[in-house]
């Protein structure tokens, strides 16, 4: 079974990292990343695109708030069967000043999570369709 | 100059799963404004309708397709989509023509008949659309969202679960007095804690249903209303902006928030922005508002809005709500329709719905869910995806 990324290009697996864009001019990052041009509308850079270039998200961060789901939500969700429940963690990270979102590592419950907490990035696998592993970027608690 | 237009009629068809065409619920709401405000549907001159992604292209183009139901009339039309703000994106458009003097008299119509469970995106694969991404990459569906917020609260204010269950305990009170209303039936606190978690700390009873439903308003000029002979309800003020850069509270279908890295976070949050702006048109302030309807998509987001739109403090709506303020009866009764938690969601009409309760309030024609001592200035907000909201302002 082969490990694929199941989004290209928002995310590093080694070592694990939130990969988006930082524009030139201003110095906003911003994930998902953003190719068209900077959407800080006081910067003077060029918006035209050419004023983006690749950035690494720091991976550490305080929980801003999470949540589970207990239901099995609508495609395109890719679920096993049956469907296991998953947390969701809303996380922000303190050097970029950005909230973002990420499925929480498998085996972490709602009860092992608080607002303020630190976590970590790391990478897990979101659905296998039979013949890979789909990757995604998940929080997990920091060690 | 004043910047006020008439509501001279308000229409709905009843919201619950009746299985039938949206076009059918708008038409009925449609009818009952006309015949509520005296005109004909031949007096309309401009049609502003809200659009659902139901029935493809019909529900894209709302506006030509009520006026199509209607009959044929060579009206001037337009169509609005903005998710759950659709409704309110029409009646700016309603408002503008009027303001504009280009129309007198503008029907507003929206309708909706929404499949029943999660809001799923549209259809195919599409790796590029941000709404299709997040139930891919995320699972986030829109309750879980709403439970984020509710989690968020819980740990800045100290919000308990009880808390939240009251809100649906007195929104269903409302509804239940509210013949137009899906759900009629009282509910408690311990009834709203016994449902299933779908998303914690959320319930299924916290979480608005997926609605049919319709509802619609005629509009008018201050003029044409007076040369009729009417003491109208006015719109004061509408407000539509858009976020400031940064936004920094992460809503659905987003990934991630703006990064307030390099420009600090605005003084004003999308939310209180929204209502902000709408005020200082109007020329009203919060402690002038006497009703509101507010969105309750889940419980935990009702009491958010009332901070949001200055109704008290930050972190002081529990305190409103458990000292029964927000009932009908209390000080600043919140959502005396029943609100999403008695309606459901059919999306477009959800604000026009909003205008028709506030409407009937502020003239004491809301029957056993009057406001006492028939209130004289109220307010209305939602919020739709990617940067859309209102906030309207209505006075007597």
């Amino acid at each position: 079974m082969a490990q694929k990324v199941a989004v290209e290009g928002w995310f590093s697996v080694e070592p694990a990292a939130l990969v988006g864009t930082r524009c030139t001019a201003c110095g906003t990052p911003y994930f998902p990343r953003n190719e068209m041009a900077c959407r800080n509308p006081g910067c003077a850079g060029a918006k035209d695109g050419s004023e983006l270039e690749p950035y690494t998200f720091s991976t550490r961060g305080k929980v801003w708030s999470y949540a589970d789901a207990r239901y099995k939500p609508p495609p395109p969700y890719v679920s096993p069967e049956p469907f296991r429940p998953y947390v969701v963690a809303a996380v922000e990270l303190e050097t970029e000043k950005i909230v973002v979102l990420g499925q929480v590592v498998p085996g972490v419950s709602v009860d092992d999570l608080a607002v303020g907490q630190e976590v970590e990035l790391t990478v897990g696998t979101l659905y296998t369709d039979g013949d890979d592993d789909y990757l995604v970027w998940m929080w997990r608690p920091a060690e | 100059m004043s910047r006020e237009i008439a509501v001279v009629g308000t229409g709905m068809h009843p919201w619950g799963k009746w299985g039938k065409n949206f076009v059918g619920y708008g038409l009925h709401a449609a009818r009952e404004a006309l015949a509520e405000a005296g005109l004909e549907w031949t007096d309309v001159q401009y049609v502003a309708g809200a659009d659902t992604i139901r029935n493809g292209y019909p529900g894209f183009i709302a506006g030509a397709t009520f006026a199509q139901a209607l009959g044929w009339s060579g009206a001037r039309v337009s169509s609005s989509y903005a998710a759950c703000a659709s409704g309110a994106q029409a009646i700016a458009n309603a408002r503008a023509q009027i303001l504009a003097g280009l129309a007198d008299v503008a029907l507003v119509v929206g309708a909706d008949a929404a499949p029943k469970g999660f809001f799923a995106p549209v259809g195919g694969d599409r790796p590029d659309d941000p709404d299709w991404l997040r139930f891919r990459l995320l699972g986030a569906t829109n309750p879980l969202y709403f439970a984020l917020a509710a989690r968020r609260r819980m740990a800045l204010y100290g919000s308990t679960s009880e808390d939240f269950a009251l809100v649906k305990v007195k929104n269903a009170k409302h509804g239940a007095a509210n013949p137009n209303a899906r759900y009629r039936k009282e509910t408690s606190v311990a009834e709203v804690l016994d449902s299933p978690i779908v998303a914690s700390p959320l319930h299924l009873m916290e979480i608005c249903a997926t609605s049919d439903g319709g509802a619609a308003l005629i509009l008018t000029s201050m003029e044409f209303a007076r040369a009729r002979g009417l003491n109208p309800v006015r719109i004061a003020g509408l407000s539509t902006v858009t976020p400031t850069f940064p936004k920094t509270v992460i809503d659905l279908p987003d990934f991630a928030t703006d990064a307030a890295m390099t420009v600090a976070e605005p003084a004003r949050p999308f939310r209180a922005d929204l209502a902000h702006t709408a005020y200082e048109e109007a020329g009203v302030a919060p402690a002038d508002i006497s009703v509101a309807e507010v969105y309750d998509l889940s419980t935990a987001l009702e009491l958010d809005w009332m901070e949001d739109i200055g109704l008290c403090a930050p972190g002081e709506a529990e305190s409103l709500l458990r000292a029964g303020e927000t009932a009908i009866g209390g000080r600043i009764p919140v959502n005396p329709s029943g609100g999403l938690a008695s309606f459901g969601e059919a999306v477009p009409a959800q604000a026009i719905a909003q205008i028709c309760e506030l409407t009937r309030q502020l003239t004491g024609r809301a029957e056993s869910r009057q406001v006492p001592s028939t209130p004289t200035t109220a307010i209305a907000v939602n919020q739709g995806l990617f940067g859309h909201g209102s906030a309207t302002i209505l006075t007597t």
